[in-house]
């Protein structure tokens, strides 16, 4: 399984402080397949993705992408490693002294050197693909809504076809129409360039639709995993108790710790 | 119970802190080293820093200059008159100024305006997470943000002294020649027969250092910003006390060794 997997995650490991976040996610995810990561929070999805981009350090644990190993390796080869990643992060992560056109198109711009000509004409092509238009394409992120600021973040993601995407909570704070609309566009420009795809999501009507396989994380492992179709027979009380959002079951949420 | 070794400890404790961070800036100004010699290059955004560090200080720069070369010039006077040396204000000014208040308060007016708002920005996007989608974007952000700022400090800051040089050399001359009742041409000569190449280098050799050290200075607190907007106060703060306490230290012992250079 592990030789065709494009990415192969194994023991990660991973604590902050005295905190162990992660304590051995094992985890595959083949050539071309969509798999959505769901938990509650603070469980460690966003740091399990960081890990896999390489933006933080694992204690322990491996990472394979195309079956090699990506833990420890140089900043140079990081770098190069870099150019198969697209990522939409949890925030958008825009960058706010830049123009639109300029944060869609900014690998082509400053990591490919392409002509700032070409670059504007990608970007905006990138753009009307997440359904924006051009009229946005000079203003600032902070000119935008959330809703919109996302899906530039979702074009600049997906602008280089990638041949690995993120997505870290992508419709969260959407309303269901845009959510469902960022559904739609995540399920094509996967499909469409035919990437494999790691996305993390609390909203279950986007996890059915985005997925393939669903894999359910909680205290720092890898609970269940499944086919998208067969987390309503998973006969396991984690998820159960989790898609049904009920408060009581297995899983305790600790008041006094979310708040802190 | 007083524990007589407590303030042994805390001595301890301050100099392996004080030593890890010293640590640490090194490693951080030897990567932005690194990445300013190796390609890629990023030109625009470093034209983009001058314009900033540069261009937009000097009306600060000037302002300061003017004034303290004014004031410099009167109080010299007065110190002056009580050994009848009244008549060297135009050469001590030129030395005050060239060798040390130019570059000096140049470089604190700068670790202000500039390390201020390096570090602000910096953290922000350490904060909200630009810097992580910098590296995912393949771009190494020590050669998109970090070299081009501190690169453009060091060219900035000795022109941004050489600006400070003359106008502040003229403001002592304005005071001088409107109030305390100098020759224009008499001054201008004494200024220019008195000073040396090695006044006005040793100033412009400082800037360079100085221009380096509060870029740097608002890139590290930046970079290593954390915990919100809380905690990109704390670093702005951190890079424009380490930037000023830094430029004293440096310019002493800079001064010491300047000194023995180009001589008295
Ligand atoms: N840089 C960091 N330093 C210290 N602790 C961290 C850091 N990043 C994450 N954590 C901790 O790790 C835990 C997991 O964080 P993570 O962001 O992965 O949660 P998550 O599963 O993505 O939650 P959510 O669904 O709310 O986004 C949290 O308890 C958080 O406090
Ligand atoms: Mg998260």
């Amino acid at each position: 399984m592990s030789a065709a997997a494009k990415i192969s995650v194994a023991g990660l490991t991973k604590s902050f402080g005295a905190k162990r976040v992660l304590d051995g996610v094992d985890v595959d995810v083949a050539r071309g397949e969509s798999l959505v990561i769901i938990g509650g929070s603070g469980t460690g999805k966003s740091v399990t993705l960081k890990c896999m981009l390489g933006l933080m350090r694992p204690d322990r644990g491996s990472i394979k992408i195309d079956g090699v190993e990506t833990v420890g390796v140089s900043q140079r080869d990081r770098m190069r490693l870099m150019t198969k990643f697209g990522m939409l992060f949890q925030g958008g992560a825009l960058f706010d002294s830049l123009p639109i056109w300029e944060n869609v198109g900014f690998r082509l711009l400053y990591a490919d050197r392409v002509a700032r000509k070409i670059a504007r004409v990608q970007a905006i092509e990138a753009l009307e693909r997440v359904n924006l238009n051009e009229s946005v394409a000079d203003l600032r992120p902070a000119e935008l809504s959330g809703g919109m600021q996302k899906r530039v973040a979702l074009a600049r993601a997906v602008v280089a076809k990638p041949e690995i995407i993120f997505f870290d909570e992508p419709t969260t704070g959407l309303d269901p129409i845009t959510a469902d609309v960022i559904n739609d566009l995540i399920v094509h420009v996967v499909k469409g360039l035919g990437a494999t795809a790691v996305s993390i999501t609390h909203d279950m009507a986007s996890a059915r639709k985005i997925a393939d396989d669903i894999a359910m994380i909680h205290d720092g492992k890898i609970i269940w995993r499944g086919a998208a179709d067969a987390i309503d027979r998973s006969g396991d009380p984690y998820v159960e108790q989790f898609i049904h959002g009920r408060a009581d079951g297995p899983i305790k949420v600790d008041a006094r710790r979310e708040r802190a | 119970m007083i524990n007589i070794l407590a303030p042994v400890t805390q001595i301890g404790a301050a100099t392996l802190a004080t030593l890890r961070a010293a640590g640490a800036v090194a490693i951080f100004g030897g990567r932005a080293l690194a990445a300013m010699l190796t390609p890629p290059y990023f030109f625009g955004q470093l034209a983009r820093q001058l314009l900033r560090i540069g261009y937009f200080s000097i009306p600060v720069v000037g302002l300061t200059a003017i004034f303290t070369g004014a004031a410099l010039a009167l109080n010299i006077y007065v110190g002056g008159a009580r050994f009848n040396a009244e008549a060297f204000v135009p050469n001590i000014v030129v030395i005050g100024i060239t060798r040390e208040l130019g570059p000096v308060l140049a470089a604190l007016m700068l670790a202000g305006r500039v390390s201020a708002a390096i570090a602000a920005e910096i953290g922000t996007m350490r904060v909200t997470e630009q810097l992580d989608a910098l590296n995912t974007l393949s771009t190494n952000p020590y050669k998109y943000l970090i070299a081009p700022r501190i690169l453009a400090g060091v060219i900035a800051l000795p022109l941004l002294v050489a600006v400070a040089d003359v106008i502040g050399v003229m403001g002592g001359f304005v005071v001088s020649t409107q109030s305390l009742g100098f020759n224009g041409a008499v001054y201008v000569k004494n200024t220019l027969d008195f000073v040396t190449t090695g006044d006005v280098v040793s100033g412009i050799i400082k800037a360079g250092v100085f221009g380096f050290l509060l870029t740097l200075m608002g890139c590290y607190h930046g970079f290593t910003s954390k915990g919100g907007a809380q905690g990109v106060g704390r670093a702005t703060t951190n890079a424009v006390v380490s930037a000023a306490i830094l430029i004293f230290a440096s310019n002493y012992m800079l001064t010491t060794v300047l000194t023995q250079a180009f001589g008295e």
